[in-house]
């Protein structure tokens, strides 16, 4: 299913290389050497609910890709999939040509080394002030001397706009800074992709924009991969190359953000410009208001 | 008439069904707790490495219990010093009652209460810090980095529990001997000589105190697994973590007597 919308890379190229601007995705990037993260006939059900089913997906090296959809269609469990926190039901998930959903604890840890996710808690370790949260990978992962170890929280921190919040536990800052500090952790041992789980949402104006600014920021400064998992359309269509739009386990619509806001299909156009009625109708299924009401033997 | 056969037989298979189900559920729950305590013993050789990690854990189990530790061992000494006086002097024994004293806090209750209460104070706590830590995503945020919560964080605070376990039940035998002895001597009048002179001849090292130590220490083990994995295997919500905690000092305590049957029966039941 992911594959019935065209896949376009973010420059208009397609993923393989050369060609046209429109061409077969699963094909093109296969072959490509650009494709961090690569998803083929992706399934996965909890229980009798499918989340995904036969999901096709390409994630570019270099660019910040964007997962939306609406609330409860898997776009976390999204992410869980391609760090391995979870193991798909069938097909593949590769990432950086490594198949993730094979990989034994040790190789997944050394795979995991090179990414970081910023949680849409922020997920900082309470008993830690800000400095020691940034800290913990590089003293778990690293040799480096405690002076190096300073140096380089208080760059990343610099980079977040936190130095100066060094000693402040986790309960003294405010939701942005929280995730601020949660994405100088993310970034501490250098990863080649960071994961953002709905980094938006419940952010006040200041810290949201200062959330985008940072992931596009990090992004190209950094030469970072990002896939971030949003339903705040308007902010994550600003920061994406590319878009996935997802919902009902299948993948509704993908390309650059001016294709999708191009998009016709009813679907993606009540997703994204918020329409309280269409496709997705704002009645849950019940029976007629009539015949709930005139129900004469209540339970 | 075909219709109410199967609504007989559904009636009687429902509860058939709902019992192998919950048989099914909790043995997938037994297998789930073991696998993570061989997941914890594996950790044993990192936290070697890393002892300022368990020293921490002995503090917040250890070192935090320690006041009601001590008010609860000096008051059952005292009660104790008080129950036994009334019994011994009926038959003329109450010069015996640092003994009854010492035995009954060494071989029973200085372990047993100790359990109970580590598991009220110390395991509950252990449940919620670990249960909040997998509602808040620090868990699954670990993980992410690269890092096995389980041998980070679990198997400090067991090992922390197993250290903590035998020290605080010396700790309640010694105060309750204090009170008893308080009680029996100080406002009884029992004869202070006799009290700790009978104590010291009849008190057998190997087969008192070795015993109660080994209680303890399997106490030790039970309540602290028991906490972490109600934690660990908690629904990450408020609700869940609640729930997690009244089941973890619920199995704790149950744990700890069944089992001091047993130990008391190998121990002690010739």
């Amino acid at each position: 299913m992911g594959g019935r919308q065209s896949t376009k890379f973010p420059d208009g190229a397609p993923a393989g290389g050369a060609g046209d601007a429109v061409s077969d995705p699963v094909t093109e990037s296969a072959t490509g050497s650009d494709c961090l993260v690569r998803i083929r006939g992706l399934s996965f059900s909890r229980g009798a609910q499918v989340i995904f089913d036969q999901v096709d997906l390409d994630i570019r090296r270099g660019a910040v890709t964007a997962v939306m959809g609406p609330s409860g269609t898997g776009k976390t469990t999204l992410l869980k999939l391609i760090s391995g926190q979870l193991r798909p039901d069938a097909g593949s998930i590769e990432v950086d040509g490594e198949p993730v959903e094979t990989l034994g604890r040790s190789a997944l840890y050394q795979l995991r080394r090179r990414m970081g996710m910023l949680f849409q808690s922020g997920a900082l370790l309470t008993d830690l002030n800000v400095f020691d949260n940034v800290a913990y990978p590089l003293r778990e992962h690293t040799k480096l001397n405690p002076a190096m170890v300073r140096k380089l929280v208080l760059l990343k921190l610099e980079a977040v706009g936190l130095r100066g919040a060094r000693d402040l536990m986790p309960s003294a800052l405010s939701g942005g800074m929280a995730r601020r500090v949660a994405l100088a952790r993310a970034i501490a041992l250098d990863p080649m992709m960071i994961l953002y789980d709905e980094p938006f949402t419940g952010q006040d104006p200041i810290s949201m924009g200062v959330l985008v600014t940072l992931i596009r920021q990090l992004n190209d400064a950094s030469g970072l991969t990002s896939i971030v998992v949003s339903h705040d359309v308007c902010e994550t269509a600003s920061i994406a190359d590319y878009i996935y739009v997802i919902s009902n386990g299948q993948v509704m619509a993908q390309g650059t953000p001016a294709e999708i806001a191009a998009e016709r299909s009813a679907w993606v156009r009540q997703f994204m410009d918020g329409l309280p009625d269409g496709p997705v109708h704002f009645q849950y299924p019940a029976p007629s208001l009539a015949d709930d009401l005139l129900v004469r033997k209540v339970a | 008439m075909a219709n109410k056969a199967r609504a007989l037989m559904d009636g009687l298979l429902d509860p058939l069904a709902r019992l192998g189900h919950s048989g099914l559920k909790a043995l997938a729950g037994l297998g789930r707790a073991h696998l993570l305590l061989l997941g914890i013993l594996g950790g044993t050789g990192e936290l070697l490495r890393r002892p300022r990690l368990l020293l921490a854990q002995v503090f917040n189990v250890g070192v935090l219990s320690v006041l009601i530790v001590g008010v609860s061992g000096f008051f059952v000494g005292m009660v104790l010093g008080l129950q036994g006086y009334y019994v011994l002097s009926q038959f003329g024994a109450k010069e015996s009652l640092g003994v009854m004293v010492a035995a009954s806090l060494v071989r029973e209750l200085g372990p047993v209460v100790t359990a109970l209460l580590v598991a009220g104070r110390a395991g509950s706590a252990l449940t919620a810090e670990i249960g909040l830590m997998k509602a808040t995503e620090q868990l699954s945020g670990l993980e992410m980095m690269a890092v096995d919560p389980v041998r980070r964080i679990l198997t400090p605070r067991f090992f922390g529990g197993l250290i903590s376990m035998p020290l605080l039940a010396a700790l309640f035998s010694a105060v309750g001997v204090l009170g008893g002895y308080f009680v029996g001597v100080g406002l009884l009048g029992v004869d202070d000589g006799a009290f700790f002179g009978q104590m010291q001849a009849k008190i057998d090292f190997r087969e008192d105190v070795v015993n109660g130590v080994i209680k303890s220490l399997v106490f030790g083990v039970v309540v602290t697994w028991i906490a972490l994995f109600q934690g660990y295997d908690a629904t990450p919500t408020s609700e869940g973590v609640s729930r997690a905690t009244t089941r973890a000092v619920v199995h704790s305590a149950l744990a700890v007597l069944a089992i001091d049957f047993v130990l008391t029966a190998l121990m002690f039941g010739k």
